[in-house]
């Protein structure tokens, strides 16, 4: 008789260590979503509405567009993720809408995980591996970076004030998983007490 | 560690950064006219000046996008960046 595998999160064995932490820095897995990248000439497609947000145009910056995210990934690239829809699907309709423009898109749904972090000191956690610029002055919500963070490339989301997504190429994802937590330690730990 | 200004990006890190050679080597109009030795020159002969080069880069690891830059050999300081498609500004 086969044994019968079951579909577990890539950061299955990390989960527990993530609940333990307490309330300075929250680390969670963000479940699987279907993303899809979109390249298009920003001159032609300035019109287009993907789940009614207009593609972002400033460097480092990202949208909500429906229940997800519309990131800018470079002058002509976009990476858009779209939570409940099937990969497939994603990928026909933003091809439909970017086809007339010129545009392309292509399903990337398994090359990234996220991992959410929150919390008052979720930014000195970042910013133990992380050499951009993170101060709540220059790194405000709406904002997004393609950078290192330890050893790892990352996709850097800033959804609020102490709100951050991390996504991270699925095998990277372990490592970045115990990097974080590594980093986390000396805000999880409870207070020595003399 | 030095960093190094993307014209997308704003300045990263050197470690974000691909190098990519000399700038401005442009495509032979005709490489099939071209001899061998004409064609070696094309591929593999380089300027190697000290002090200021106009130099390809990629920001590999954000943007991944193409830039050039000038950069002085000697003290590894980059003194500006700017598009692929921007004309090489005169090196004094």
């Amino acid at each position: 008789m086969a044994e019968q595998l079951s579909r577990t999160h890539p950061l299955e064995a990390w989960l527990p260590a993530f609940a333990e932490l307490s309330g300075a820095v929250r680390i969670s897995a963000e479940p699987f979503v279907p993303m899809t990248v979109l390249r298009a000439d920003p001159a032609t497609a300035g019109d287009v509405r993907i789940r009614g947000a207009a593609l972002p145009t400033a460097p480092g910056s990202w949208a909500s567009a429906g229940a997800g995210w519309l990131i800018w990934l470079g002058p002509d690239e976009w990476l858009l993720t779209g939570p409940g829809a099937a990969p497939e699907a994603l990928e026909e309709e933003l091809r439909t809408l970017l086809r007339p423009v010129g545009g392309s898109a292509a399903d990337v749904s398994a090359q990234r995980i996220g991992i959410r972090l929150g919390g008052p000191r979720a930014r000195q956690v970042l910013a133990k591996g992380c050499s951009i610029d993170l101060h709540p002055r220059v790194f405000t919500p709406g904002q997004s970076a393609q950078t290192t963070l330890g050893q790892a490339g990352v996709l850097l989301l800033a959804l609020g004030e102490d709100e951050f997504a991390v996504l991270v190429r699925s095998s990277f994802g372990g490592y970045l998983a115990s990097w974080l937590l590594d980093a986390s330690l000396e805000y999880a730990a409870p207070a020595l007490t003399s | 560690m030095q960093l190094i200004e993307c014209p997308w990006c704003g300045p990263r890190e050197e470690v974000e950064f691909h190098y990519g050679g000399q700038a401005h080597v442009a495509y032979p109009e005709d490489p099939a006219a071209l001899d061998d030795e004409q064609w070696a020159h094309y591929v593999f002969y380089r300027d190697n000046p000290k002090g200021r080069f106009a130099e390809r880069w990629s920001h590999a690891a954000g943007c991944r996008r193409w830039f050039n830059a000038v950069r002085d050999t000697a003290t590894y300081r980059f003194e500006s960046v700017y598009h692929p498609d921007q004309p090489k500004p005169v090196i004094p």
